[in-house]
């Protein structure tokens, strides 16, 4: 039976690599990339399965660039591309704009009052907050009767899956249309990017609150993934949280917002991608002609301060009404490191599927855990960032046996060769991955616009798998020697910590 | 020259006419929007076996792969109470156990290493066998497939890391306010004993048996209660000789009906979970739905759309975007394929606004009778719907899996084309009749999951408050980690 199988693998293999090929060779000739004269990068995937398309504005931008004081910023200014432009979700811009404008003088004011040091005058603080709700009333008498317009118009007209996200590396928009409103997404996009408007501004900043107390504040996970991070870096704004700590979103204002979209979102930093049942010939003019009007400006300095060698295990510990999670992770150099891909390699073999060691380990032999794994690209990957493990003890039992058998699982990844199955399953498991996502316009998008951005060529997408191919066992037990050793340590830890009588927690079995 | 309207008067006074000359003057508008190519996504073929089994195949040559599904009729709702959480130990140890011949972690090796899958699960009406698999693995991955769904052996060691997993799960379920919001609305949508809102607890999973998941499997698979859908880089005529030489055979049993289930939604009034380490209150407030082949189907469909749907919805507009109350809200009536769905309107706000946001959806469904969903909103809804009807057909697997869940559910196969002729008809008449009939609040239960002491104004200014008790039943001795 083994053999037997070995064999089918060596068979398999010459197959996929010539499905990769070919798939290359295929997007090679459907895919054209243009750079516009203002440095935005424009890519055409044609896919003619349906008659629809999909597309991924990608800008190279997140959360490390928010300035200090105004973390979220990023993120907010996500939610504010919903807004509308000067033409789109306003009765009468001009008279909008200073109605705007008076509303950030207002916002101002309050502020400088709030924060002052000594001497603040609340009677005086609550007449500028007053000046402040009465100046956004103002102006939403501007907007009022086209509140969420550019929303309306997408979703009127067909759009499907209308969302963004914006994480520490960069922000992403998206959606689909039906084939015939290309050129209006094309005014549309590029509208948006050209004449962002900031309204209603300090509504969408409690919106955004709301989101941070959802994901963060009301979660245990949300709190530990929070407090892990924070410590892991202490120098490279990767500690930040995407959605902003609670003082600096109830601080920046709509002019913040509006100097981030200002340096960050120009052409050279964006690159657009379609895919769908579109013809580069007749799709590109159309495409050029809209976003070719947002005009040229320089490209931002994004340097950072590098995060410098750890040399001491940190830890975190949170005391919870709710179960024990036990966390941990390692630096480790950022995407673009030769060893990028052997990273990849130690991910799926420690944690994909039934077969994964850490499965093995934890779940099905010493069965102290529902589920184990561990994964890389915490909390993004551009800069260096962390490859982590986690665990979730079953009841009774305790975060430090998870430590323990996760250190023996890479304790055995330093010391002893993985197997040829072992290496062998993780080829061949990239490469039907990698054909497995490219049979949907969305994902398409994303994927190229994402390698277009990352490695100035969308064909690293495929190349990845390359790359892949080329990791050996020595490669595995290098790297995990390098990387996981206590001193580039961080551990983050739920300890159950009991709870008030009818607040639902219980104890987790008799172990407690 | 705009200077003329900076009185906060005239701008008011203006208000209807403005919006008209600039709704025709905007750019968007003016750009051209060419008519959509015809388009005929190609249908799956439909073969019914002898014995009753029905099989669609989707031939889909983009990539080469080869994905199949295979759907027995029968579910958790079928089970006992006092064994609830059998299927989804039945769903896992179905693939994990193994079969006659080989262990669930062969077939993982095995599998894996020419990155196929082969997986078995459960819901609340069916289970399911599935494999996924590159072309030139098909007749290897496909014996898999068969030998999980003919001898599996449930081996006792693989029932008890699932049944470890259910007690973790079991343990965690009121970490997160959300999860408990979503589970106690169930409860009292559908009553808190009903199937479909039931939950499985240490007893009950400990409670199942290797010979109950033995017996279900023995029991419940015959072929016509069977539906087979297979997509992918295949050649049809192939493939269905291929489907019959497996399933020919295979005995017709008993057909499977839907159960009588009753339906015991809860008294109106307020219910609360205290949660104490929270500083967002989850709000739900719920009523029994219905069903999707209710001929209001389609007025409710554009009644959602436009009242608590998308981003142009009423409760988008009004309590995220003009109050900037919530980042999560939105509702509407429910709908299922055999039974009722829920009815619901959610907001989760800080828990300083919790009163002011129910109040908030208090006033958007009171609303509805002075300020019917009007011709803007109603065109806006079904556009919204019809315009984007293509992405319910533009992939072979989605056409595959809507024709499925039709023959599944005993629709006809042209509910899609159906549903885009019912939405087309519905008027401003329609909807204001369906929300008139479907949303009661004074019938509605409200579920509030929050840290009370940080509430706007306490729960009970708004009338009588039921406090849910979410406590986590303990264990029997001897499971759940009790090591002593």
């Amino acid at each position: 039976m083994k053999s037997r199988s070995t064999l089918t693998i060596v068979v398999c293999f010459v197959v996929c690599s010539l499905a990769l090929s070919q798939d290359l060779a295929s997007f090679e000739k459907r895919t054209t990339v243009k750079r516009l004269s203002n440095g935005l990068t424009v890519i055409i995937c044609e896919r003619p399965e349906a008659p629809v398309f999909s597309f991924f504005t990608h800008v190279d931008a997140g959360s490390v660039q928010d300035p200090m004081g105004k973390t979220g910023l990023a993120h907010m200014f996500e939610h504010m591309a919903f807004k509308g432009t000067d033409k789109i979700g306003t009765r009468d811009y001009a008279g909008e704009k200073a109605a705007l404008a008076k509303v950030e003088d207002a916002y101002a004011a309050y502020i400088a009052e709030r924060d002052k040091p000594v001497d603040r005058d609340d009677q005086k603080l609550k007449q500028l907050e007053q000046s402040w709700k009465e100046a956004m009333a103002a102006a939403d008498k501007f907007s009022a009767p086209y509140t969420n317009e550019f929303g309306r118009i997408v979703e009127g007209e067909g759009g499907e899956g209308m969302n963004a996200f914006t994480s520490l590396d960069e922000t992403g928009y998206h959606y689909s249309f039906p084939i015939n409103r290309l050129e209006l997404w094309a005014y549309l996009e590029s509208e948006r990017f050209q004449h962002p408007v900031m309204r209603q501004f300090y509504k969408e900043r409690n919106v955004v609150i709301e989101e941070r107390r959802m994901s963060v504040d009301s979660n245990p996970i949300g709190r530990l993934l929070e407090q892990f991070t924070e410590e892991a870096f202490a120098a490279h704004p990767y500690h930040r949280p995407t959605l902003g700590w609670i003082s600096d979103l109830n601080s920046f204002s709509a002019t913040d917002a509006q100097n981030f979209f200002d340096k960050y979102y120009v052409p050279s930093n964006m690159v657009v991608t379609v895919v769908g049942d579109v013809k580069a010939s007749e799709a590109m003019p159309i495409i050029e002609k809209y976003f070719s009007r947002i005009p040229a400006r320089p490209k931002p300095d994004t340097a950072t301060t590098a995060e410098p060698p750890q040399n001491s295990e940190r830890t975190v510990v949170l005391h919870e009404m709710s179960q024990p999670i036990y966390l941990e992770g390692y630096h480790r150099p950022d995407y673009r490191s030769p060893d990028d891909q052997v990273y990849d390699a130690i991910a799926d073999l420690m944690s994909n599927g039934r077969t994964s060691r850490l499965y093995r380990a934890l779940v099905r032999d010493k069965q102290i855990a529902s589920d184990s794994a561990g994964f890389t690209g915490r909390p993004g990957t551009k800069y260096p960032h962390l490859f982590a493990f986690y665990a979730v003890p079953i009841p009774g039992h305790k975060p430090q046996e998870m430590a323990d058998a996760i250190h023996a699982e890479i304790e055995r990844l330093k010391r002893e060769d993985i197997s040829d199955e072992e290496l062998k399953m993780i080829k061949t498991r990239a490469k039907a991955d990698l054909i497995r996502s490219l049979g949907s316009n969305e994902g398409l998008a994303f994927e190229l616009g994402l390698n277009q951005a990352r490695y100035d060529d969308w064909r690293e997408l495929f190349r990845s798998v390359d790359r892949i191919e080329k990791v050996s066992k020595a490669d595995i037990r290098r790297v995990a020697n390098q990387t996981f050793v206590p001193d580039n340590r961080t551990v983050g830890i739920i300890e159950f910590a009991g709870g008030p009588p009818g607040s639902g927690a219980a104890p987790q079995g008799g172990g407690q | 020259m705009k200077r003329a309207l900076t009185s906060l008067f005239a701008l008011v006074l203006f208000a209807g006419v403005q919006a008209q000359l600039w709704g025709q003057a905007t750019d968007w508008k003016q750009v051209p929007i060419p008519k959509l190519p015809a388009f005929h996504p190609p249908q799956p073929k439909r073969i019914e076996l002898p014995n009753g089994m029905v099989v669609f195949l989707q031939e889909d040559h983009e990539l080469p792969l080869i994905d199949g599904l295979m759907r027995i009729r029968g579910g958790e709702r079928d089970v006992p109470a006092g064994k609830a959480g059998l299927t989804d130990i039945y769903g896992e140890v179905w693939r994990t156990g193994g079969t006659k011949t080989q262990t669930g972690d062969q077939l993982d090796d095995f599998l894996e290493q020419r990155a196929a899958k082969v997986e078995t699960g459960a819901s609340e009406d069916s289970t399911t066998v599935s494999w996924s698999c590159l072309k030139e693995d098909f007749e290897d991955v496909f014996k898999v497939f068969l030998d999980v769904l003919e001898n599996p052996e449930f081996r006792a060691d693989k029932i008890e890391i699932a049944q470890k997993g259910m007690y973790d799960s079991i343990s965690r379920r009121n970490d997160n306010p959300s999860q408990i919001a979503r589970r106690e609305a169930a409860k009292l949508s559908y009553g808190a004993t009903n199937p479909y809102a039931r939950v499985a607890e240490y007893t009950t999973v400990s409670a199942v048996t290797r010979e109950d998941l033995v017996q279900w499997h023995k029991t419940r698979l015959f072929a016509n209660d069977i539906i087979v859908g297979v997509v992918g880089d295949f050649d049809s005529a192939k493939m269905e000789a291929r489907l019959r030489q497996a399933f020919a055979s295979w005995p017709k049993g008993p057909a499977v009906k839907t159960p009588e289930i009753a339906f015991a939604p809860a008294k109106p009034g307020y219910y609360l979970v205290e949660k104490t380490d929270i500083n967002q209150s989850n709000i739900q407030m719920v009523a029994l739905g219905t069903t999707r082949n209710n001929p209001d189907y389609y007025a409710l469909s554009v009644f959602n759309e436009a009242f608590g749907g998308g981003f142009s919805s009423r409760l988008f507009n009004q309590i995220r975007t003009t109050k900037g109350l919530a980042y999560g809200v939105g509702g509407g009536v429910g709908t299922a394929w055999d039974h009722p769905g829920m009815l619901r309107m959610m907001v989760s706000t800080k828990s300083k606004s919790t009163v002011e946001s129910i109040q908030a959806l208090d006033q958007e469904m009171a609303g509805l009778a002075n300020r019917p969903i009007d011709d803007g909103e109603i065109k806006q809804a079904k556009d919204s719907i019809l315009n984007s009807f293509i992405f319910r057909f533009d992939s072979p697997d989605k056409v595959l899996h809507e024709k499925m869940a039709y023959e599944f559910y005993g629709y006809p196969l042209d509910f899609l084309e159906k549903y885009q002729a019912g939405i087309e008809k519905v008027t401003k008449e329609d909807v204001a009749r369906v929300a008139a009939k479907y949303i009661h609040r004074e019938q509605m239960a409200v579920l509030v999951v929050g840290n009370v002491s940080d509430f706007d104004k306490p729960l009970d200014s708004l009338g009588p408050v039921t406090k849910l008790d979410v406590t986590i039943p303990a264990p029997p001795k001897g499971i759940a980690g009790d090591q002593q």
